[in-house]
């Protein structure tokens, strides 16, 4: 997998100039609160529209302003785990699960579902309704719901930070699974630096808009940790 | 239970019809234009907004002349519709729905356009991120939440029709048998000597459909909120 993005947007005062490449693996996106991390992957996922730039996904070019091309969100292929989850309340886990399916191009299978619930440990909530679950559960879930979508490339932002201490220990070995498991790339967007070190391959550094280092996670720790200091 | 003469009998079957016929055919329009004003933001928006409040504040019965202009056989669409068509409005039992539904629409929409603005968008981003398109999303995410809406609506909208009065009568007049509804038949016992009696009858059975009307529209709301929550 290959990934090229370059944006240029201005939002309020906040200007957002940024472009990475990556090449699969984990790949960290890593700055501060309203360093503009999240607006960056929902440019990649299609959800926001940058004034200019350009997204290209395994040679398909999903965005460019220039020449008037932007993919909407749902023909993109790439799988989003949201802060807070986002399930659907009307519908319960499995179906939740399902849900992806149904816009699939190509069936994906009993096997693969068998194989994400298993690697999720979603077996016993199948049939149960999202409001009776845990915070770790429905990002689980989430997870599994990306997953099952078939997706290209997936997308995580800060999928721990509404999880109590705990349950981030609960949830952090499947992401480890996920990513070991998985076939699948995964952009990961977070401030933690346990975390980023625990499961990202890559790390892209995010100042203010703008991407200030990036390189292996070894290579990064230092300047992490001195921009955690900073908060 | 006082018996029921037919001109009374006829006058109630019409004022169901007419009530139900009103809020079906309005609903989609309803939905449609909640869901623009919900959502969109254009250059005439309050316009828009104005138009589908209007007859909730002008009097009744210039609502009735207005339509009476437009669609009587004489007015601009009225002649459109009955040469093009066959389709006549006035002074028949289609033109007191169309009255009805008019009167209703109002209220349809504000009930369908809160719930609209309710739904949380971050859940419709989701559905896109799975690869449902715009379409989908509606159908699978945006309709089932706001159904309790919808189902609120279209009870308020019935039971505005079931009341219709001053438009109805001033559009289609008070034939019997054809347009003469509940409210227009009591008004045209309350003018005769001797008609008391017929009006307090009708006027009992008016509370009665009312409270039947309050009573199935909690149940169904109920039993709708139920199923969306225990999911």
């Amino acid at each position: 997998m290959t990934l090229n993005v370059e944006a240029r947007t201005r939002l309020g005062v906040f200007l957002l100039d940024a472009g990475f490449a990556t090449e699969g693996g984990v790949t960290a996106i890593f700055g501060r609160s309203g360093s503009g991390k999240t607006t960056l992957i929902n440019i990649i996922a299609g959800l926001v529209r940058p004034e200019h730039g350009r997204v290209v996904l395994d040679k398909e070019v999903l965005l460019d302003t220039a020449q008037g091309i932007d993919m909407p969100a749902y023909r993109r292929r790439i799988g989003y785990v949201f802060q807070e989850g986002r399930l659907f309340p009307h519908l319960n886990v499995r179906q939740n699960l399902l849900y992806g399916r149904w816009f699939a191009a190509d069936d994906i299978g009993q096997e693969s579902f068998d194989a994400v619930v298993e690697m999720l440990a979603l077996g016993a909530l199948l049939k149960r309704g999202t409001a009776k679950l845990s915070g770790g559960e429905k990002q689980r879930v989430a997870i599994g719901r990306a997953l099952l979508a078939s997706p290209r490339l997936l997308l995580m932002d800060e999928p721990l930070s509404s999880l109590d201490h705990q349950r981030k220990l609960e949830v952090v070995p499947y992401l480890e699974r996920l990513r070991d498991q998985a076939d699948v790339p995964i952009i990961y967007v977070s401030h933690s630096v346990p975390e980023v070190a625990r499961l990202a391959t890559t790390v892209v550094l995010i100042e203010d808009g703008k991407i200030v280092a990036s390189g292996p996670t070894s290579q990064m720790m230092k300047r992490m940790t001195v921009i955690e200091n900073q908060i | 239970m006082p018996t029921l003469t037919p001109e009374e009998l006829d006058a109630i079957r019409l004022s169901l019809r007419v009530a139900v016929v009103a809020t079906i055919f309005s609903l989609p329009f309803g939905i449609a234009v909640a869901y623009v004003l919900a959502r969109c933001r254009f250059p005439g928006r309050f316009l828009l907004n104005a138009l589908v409040l209007l007859p909730l504040i002008l009097p009744p019965v210039v609502t009735g002349y207005v339509l009476l202009r437009l669609f009587g056989t004489k007015g601009p669409i009225g002649h459109w519709l009955a040469e093009a068509l066959g389709i006549v409005l006035a002074f028949r039992w289609t033109g007191a729905a169309l009255a009805c539904a008019i009167m209703g629409f109002p209220l349809m929409v504000r009930a369908i356009q809160l719930t609209i603005e309710a739904v949380d968008i971050g859940l419709e981003q989701a559905a896109a991120t799975l690869g449902a398109s715009r379409f989908w999303v509606f159908a699978t995410v945006t309709l089932p939440l706001i159904l309790p809406g919808i189902i609120a609506g279209a009870i308020l909208a019935f039971a505005r029709a079931m009341g219709e009065f001053g438009a109805t009568i001033t559009f289609v007049s008070n034939i019997p048998g054809e347009t003469q509804t509940l409210p227009t038949l009591i008004y045209t016992f309350t003018q005769v000597p001797g008609g008391d009696a017929s009006a307090l009858k009708l006027t009992l059975i008016s509370i009665v459909i009312a409270f039947a009307a309050i009573f199935a529209s909690e149940a169904v709301a109920r039993a709708v909120s139920r199923r969306v929550r225990s999911q």
